[in-house]
């Protein structure tokens, strides 16, 4: 079945799409009606499913489940459910010999009785009985020049392994069945890196692979409830390039109007990693009226992250989403592993004069012999493909990952206090370089914030308010759009700049 | 003995007395800078008392800077001597206006100072249970610790700090302490 080509192909037809009931003894469907555009589903159907009994009396429908009992009166949309009151969209309606009820039956009178759980997904059109793992995945596919992104999210996270055989990816997940809901996707290029995605069995996707696919990456990473797949498929086309420096004679000179207006480039920033900083029992500095830094990160991460997602469309994470310790090699390992573009920690200070204010921004800052270390690893190794070509490869220090990428976060630091300082307070020291130990292995331009001061009492009152925090999200939305539009229009510097 | 020999001996004793504490603490005090000091040859007695001049730091007026005051530290014998001395009256406790950076209850552990020049410095955990946390005071005391080695004492190139015999990746959070840390003055007003 394919999943993607037609989109949702029976809403809005007289036919509606039936139910599927999931249960641990499998899958069953049931029919739908439609009657004055209300979804109907017969009575002499569920019955069977759910050992019900159905007697008609004079005025109502008595439908009773192991002595429990729901009366539905045939003139009104009401039923009463063991002895409670509940609403109907509408009366039950007789379709010759049979009663039909609203779908909302279900849920609402059926499900308050029984004794398993009832879960109606109207939208997925499932009926889940009992306590299946059926998690709703969605795709995304994201054209990248030559190559493609897939973002798989499953909600209820689920965890998934991706495998290639032969000329198909499967990604099959941990759970008892799929809610697949995805819009429906950009058609695919005739002769790019895939061609079709579909569903194998009921808890594996498959990805059919195009004749210019070359290889793939994969990583997972927990997004709030979700747990998020991206698949980066890669193309021979790119690799060819990368073993070819040279371009074959016969290529035009200039690219046609309407190829370029086919290749539309691809932003330099899209996917970013805010760091929350501490958690757990690292609560980071405190004010005096108890605000903790790591719950003002926390909250002014989840703000960030919901204005540039919602506003910018570029993917952000988070390198924590709950109040716990992690690792500051795990935080930059997200977002190194995710390929995230930036990365910005976020902190608040504490100074032992209660008068210090104000916010500060730093980039990193290595001494001279970690420099020339990381430098010398900068200069290229040429290395053999698995095609048989060479690549070459950086082989950069993982702790002093940051060092190529100084000059880029610099400048961001700066476009960063630039939208600060009509917004909130700066500190006497508003952009900073500091051996910050967060900061080193990011693989991106990296800054950290420390967006203002708990032990200051009026400061610590800010901090923890949705004011301040706004104001802050604000700003860091606008230097974020700013420096995206910068790197895109070429007017920041490559990365690996001179510190 | 008469009266007037045993005035002369008394005389020639006090003397003595005076001389030898021109030649082993007035006359260093007078010329003596820290390197000469940390300089000076093992096996001399010093007498107790022995100053010599070293700058500390302090967290400045602004709390985003450190400031710098000359005070009189105790003599140490060698580099890790005086460096320990320095160390021991930087952690001493300041009254207001200074305020040290250094979180109150520290104390110096060991320290010691490898042939290349790089001094470990050892405290006790209220470096890091007591600090306050926030990545500016970090550095402040960090830079307050290294500049206080490596200003004073010129055969100290880097230090790093480490917390109960350990070594530690950072203090609150923040710093890299992985690695020895050179003199900054920026964070010097």
């Amino acid at each position: 079945m394919s999943l993607f080509g037609r989109g949702l192909a029976s809403q809005g037809v007289a036919q509606p799409s039936p139910l599927t009931l999931l249960a641990k003894e499998g899958r069953r469907v049931i029919p739908v009606s439609l009657v004055n555009d209300q979804e109907f589903i017969a009575l002499d159907d569920l019955a069977p499913i759910f050992q019900l009994t159905v007697r008609e009396e004079s005025l109502a429908l008595t439908v009773s489940y192991k002595g429990k009992l729901i009366v539905l009166t045939s003139d009104q949309g009401l039923a009463s459910v063991a002895g409670k009151l509940v609403s109907l969209p509408a009366p039950p309606t007789r379709a010759g010999r049979r009663w039909l009820v609203p779908l909302e039956f279900i849920s609402r009178a059926l499900a308050p009785v029984y004794d398993t759980r009832l879960e109606l997904r109207k939208p997925s059109r499932l009926l889940i009985a009992g306590d299946l793992r059926v998690p709703q995945v969605t795709v995304r596919y994201e054209p990248v020049g030559t190559t493609a992104r897939l973002t798989v999210d499953a909600t209820p996270r689920a965890t998934s392994t991706v495998s290639q055989d032969n000329d198909r990816l499967a990604i099959k997940f941990d759970a008892d069945a799929l809610d697949i809901a995805t819009p429906p996707l950009v058609p695919f290029p005739p002769q790019g890196v895939l061609q079709a995605i579909r569903v194998l069995d009921p808890v594996t996707l498959g990805v059919d692979l195009g004749p210019r696919f070359a290889g793939f990456k994969a990583s997972t990473q927990p997004v709030d409830q979700t747990m998020r797949l991206v698949i980066d498929l890669l193309s021979t086309q790119t690799q060819t390039e990368t073993t070819q420096p040279v371009p074959p004679p016969s290529l035009p000179a200039a690219p046609a109007p309407d190829l370029s207006a086919l290749n539309q480039p691809v932003s330099a920033v899209r996917t970013i990693a805010i760091d929350p900083g501490h958690g757990g029992d690292d609560e980071g500095a405190k004010g005096d009226n108890g605000v903790k830094e790591k719950d003002v990160t926390l909250s002014v991460a989840r703000r960030v992250k919901a204005s540039i997602e919602a506003r910018l469309g570029i993917r952000v994470m988070l390198t924590r989403d709950d109040d716990r310790n992690v690792p500051l090699d795990e935080r930059t390992a997200v977002a190194n592993n995710n390929k995230a573009d930036l990365f910005i920690s976020l902190h608040a200070s504490a100074s032992l004069r209660k008068s210090a204010v104000g916010a500060s921004i730093f980039s990193v800052a290595f001494d001279q012999a970690a420099e020339e270390t990381a430098r010398l690893a900068l200069a290229p190794e040429r290395l053999p493909t698995f095609n048989g070509g060479l690549r070459d490869i950086e082989l950069v220090p993982w702790d002093l990952a940051q060092i190529g990428h100084i000059d880029q976060s610099i400048e961001l630091a700066t476009i960063l206090r630039r939208q600060f300082q009509d917004r909130i307070a700066l500190s006497p020291r508003p952009v900073e370089r500091a051996p910050l130990r967060v900061l080193e292995s990011a693989n991106m331009p990296a800054v950290l914030i420390e967006m203002g001061y708990l032990t200051n009492p009026d400061q610590e009152k800010q901090l923890a308010g949705a004011d301040f925090q706004n104001a802050l999200v604000q700003a860091v939305f606008e230097a974020v759009l700013k420096f995206r539009d910068a790197l895109d229009q070429g007017r920041l510097a490559a990365a690996g700049g001179t510190p | 003995m008469t009266l007037r020999s045993a005035l002369a001996v008394s005389a020639v004793a006090a003397v003595a007395a005076a001389l030898t504490w021109l030649f082993f603490v007035g006359l260093p005090r007078w010329y003596g800078g820290p390197a000469k000091a940390a300089a000076a040859p093992a096996p001399v007695q010093v007498p107790a008392g022995r100053k010599i001049k070293a700058r500390l730091f302090y967290v400045a007026a602004d709390g985003s800077n450190l400031t710098s005051v000359e005070r009189d530290v105790a003599y140490g014998e060698g580099t890790a001597g005086q460096a320990k001395e320095i160390i021991n009256a930087q952690l001493a406790p300041v009254t207001e206006p200074l305020l040290s950076a250094v979180p109150p209850g520290t104390t110096l552990r060991a320290l010691f100072v490898t042939a290349n020049g790089e001094a470990y410095v050892d405290f006790t955990r209220e470096i890091t249970a007591a600090h306050p946390g926030g990545s500016l005071d970090e550095l402040l005391t960090v830079y307050t610790i290294v500049n206080a080695l490596t200003v004073n004492l010129p055969a100290v190139s880097g230090v790093q700090v480490l917390v109960n015999g350990k070594e530690v990746d950072t203090l609150a959070g923040h710093v890299d302490l992985r690695r020895p840390l050179a003199k900054n003055l920026a964070w010097v007003q």
